[in-house]
């Protein structure tokens, strides 16, 4: 339903221009949890926020195709794209609190949104409000309708955005990073809620994370990104169990796991690429410690590896193929 | 296990004032930390985990003295602290360091890495010149920083290097004990990887006890010997990391086990998903404030407080369900 294609967005800065996203190519399939998950700087957020046109100045998207049901959403106009933000695709943040309008009871907040997209009178919408909070296991669905922000906590908060985000009939839902600022046993039920509204409502979700852990227990398929591109994409199994990119590798053999105790924890050498100054080839090459020649000169393409869908853009799967 | 522990904390507890209001005179207390009883022995790391709110930061603060505790003791090689002045902590202050989990905020951006890091030398030694430029360099080094770095400011540093920098600070006058209060909660996994490492090489080579806060359920699996488990500022479990994730008895320690997500399919918990959120800290429920999340609630523990007893080789649980002769009889 949503399919990324070869996006470009830069950030034109005092400091240079930083290279945000180079050539991401992804899609979300209807009715799935697509993961898009990288390490701090690696386009994720970034990619998100392309989707719905709304990357914060100085960054521009330089070029690439953004198709949401047939329709390439960076041809449409400013007032096209305002029906599609909050309407057809919503997003929900990290940090719910700072979502929220501190001022506005939850209530005018909800249906403010409705009203905006839906044409339905304040009582009707009023319905609709109570009737998302409802589904999203809000307790007491009418008090969190006249309740402000703060008197809600973190996961409630979440859960109203979540609310909020869908309540004018979202197909597409882009979560970035939906409970990293919550606690785990609050980011269990958040996580139980995105899988329900995807398996009861059909809603597909984009989930981007750092959390290889959230991934591997929510999603569907995941895309690994690294400098702004995918590096490895598949099943979630075949990604996170038969991983095949020596970055993908890395990330995984880093995590502290029980299988692990008592030894030490592998790390990838060096740091991730500003952004201004990226290597040439592939952009991993300087940390692989598999790198080759052509890896130093050549960006490697996606090639298949193993299972079907399964890809990594490493030239250690198809060095005869580039040659 | 017969050797005195470094470090014992006997009833350890704080209470924060909150104001109702701007205006209120009322005031409310909020038992951020309540009778906390831990030792931690020589070369251990213990950690502490829990959600937000359930004290593990004030637990490791009052132990610093950072904060004055309300009540209880703090005993450092057997002395208790808490009553000391100023004055006579300096003293100890020399055997207890603390890395804190963001390490931008660790620094003062106007001084140099060199200032920083010899802030501790010049307080409490006399090295000076050279000998005190040597220190620094070595520190670095220690700490996996190369010692050119001295004369650069924070600003230039990524959030692993500062913390790599934070730590050869705190390894600066020889301690015995660090507290690490989530000293990987700000990095990514690649850079958290290095300095978990660190801490365990440091460790071993300077004897050094740590009690490592988190709320990271496999990253303090993997540094720890024992853990203690915190909700609502107090302990509710406390065993060695094996036992706590192998036969876990509180039904709290056992739900945040399974609300972690896991990447190994075959290691996944049956999920256990704890209805409502942690209750106001200053209004905390009567009896076991765990109760009315409990998904093993019995009529007793909204009235009882359950004691901190021994369950056996050291593990001890805060719960009606393990001990409580009069509802349970243990099924043997």
């Amino acid at each position: 339903m949503l399919s990324v294609e070869d996006l470009y967005v830069r950030f034109r800065t005092y400091a240079g221009v930083v290279h945000a996203v180079n050539g991401m190519t992804f899609d979300v399939r209807q009715g799935e949890i697509f993961g898009l998950v990288g390490e701090t700087g690696c386009g994720k957020t970034v990619t998100g926020f392309a989707v719905l046109r709304m990357v914060p100045s100085p960054g521009e998207i330089v070029r690439g195709r953004i198709n949401f049901r047939g329709e390439d959403l960076l041809q449409k106009s400013e007032t096209e794209m305002q029906s599609v933000r909050g309407g057809r695709i919503a997003m929900i943040f990290q940090d719910p609190s700072t979502s929220l309008n501190p001022v506005f009871s939850i209530g005018s907040q909800v249906t403010r949104v409705i009203r905006q997209h839906v044409s339905v009178g304040q009582e009707e919408a009023r319905q609709r409000a109570l009737e998302m909070f409802e589904a999203v296991g809000l307790p007491d669905p009418a008090g969190v309708l006249r309740a402000y922000p703060h008197e809600l906590s973190g996961g409630m908060q979440q859960r109203a955005m979540i609310a909020l985000a869908l309540s004018s009939g979202a197909e597409l839902l882009i979560a970035d990073e939906p409970t990293t600022a919550l606690d785990v046993t609050i980011q269990a039920q958040i996580l139980a809620l995105l899988t329900e509204l995807q398996e009861k409502q059909g809603v597909s979700i984009l989930l981007i994370t750092h959390d290889l852990a959230v991934v591997a227990e929510t999603c569907h398929r995941v895309g690994v990104a690294y400098a702004g591109d995918i590096v490895e994409m598949g099943e979630v199994n075949d990604v996170l169990q038969r991983m095949k990119h020596p970055y993908t590798q890395g990330l995984l053999a880093a995590l502290p796991r029980p299988t692990q105790r008592g030894r030490s924890l592998q790390s990838i050498e060096g740091s991730v690429p500003d952004g201004v100054h990226l290597p040439p080839g592939c952009p991993f090459h300087p940390r692989c410690p598999q790198v080759m020649d052509i890896c130093r000169m050549e960006e490697p393409p996606l090639f298949s590896v193993g299972a079907e869908e399964h890809v990594a853009a490493c030239y250690l799967y198809g060095q005869e193929n580039a040659a | 296990m017969s050797a005195a522990p470094l470090l014992e904390t006997r009833g350890l507890t704080k209470h924060f004032a909150s104001r109702r209001g701007l205006l209120s005179r009322r005031r409310k207390w909020v038992r951020a930390l309540d009778r906390a009883d831990l030792s931690i022995n020589r070369q251990e790391t213990l950690g502490v985990v829990g959600e937000s709110g359930c004290g593990k930061t004030t637990l490791g603060r009052a132990i610093m003295r950072l904060i004055q505790p309300t009540s209880g003791e703090v005993l450092f090689e057997g002395q208790d602290i808490v009553p000391l002045s100023n004055r006579e902590l300096r003293h100890y202050r020399r055997d207890m360091q603390m890395v804190f989990q963001s390490p931008y905020s660790s620094f003062n951006p106007r001084f140099s890495v060199m200032s920083s890091i010899t802030e501790p030398l010049r307080t409490h030694t006399r090295l000076h010149g050279e000998a005190l430029v040597s220190r620094a360099h070595e520190l670095l080094e220690q700490a996996g920083m190369p010692g050119e770095i001295l004369y650069r400011y924070p600003h230039e540093f990524s959030g692993g290097q500062l913390q790599r920098i934070a730590i050869a600070r705190a390894l600066a006058l020889n301690p015995k004990f660090i507290v690490l209060d989530e000293p990987t909660s700000a990095l990514d996994v690649s850079v958290q990887a290095q300095i978990i490492n660190l801490l365990q090489k440091l460790q071993r080579e300077f004897e050094l006890t740590y009690l490592f806060i988190t709320h990271d359920l496999s990253v303090v699996q993997h540094i720890s010997d024992r853990i203690a488990v915190m909700y609502l500022g107090k302990v509710v479990e406390l065993s060695t990391t094996e036992i706590i994730f192998s036969e876990p008895q509180h039904p709290y320690t056992q739900a945040l086990l399974a609300s972690a997500p896991s990447l190994d399919p075959e290691l996944r918990r049956e999920r256990i998903i704890l209805p409502g959120g942690v209750p106001d800290p200053a209004n905390p429920p009567p009896g076991c404030s765990f109760h009315p999340r409990c998904p093993m609630v019995m009529p007793v523990c909204s009235q009882i407080e359950p004691a901190f007893i021994n369950i056996g080789h050291g593990h001890k649980v805060a719960c009606h369900l393990v001990g409580g002769e009069q509802e349970n009889p243990p099924t043997v």
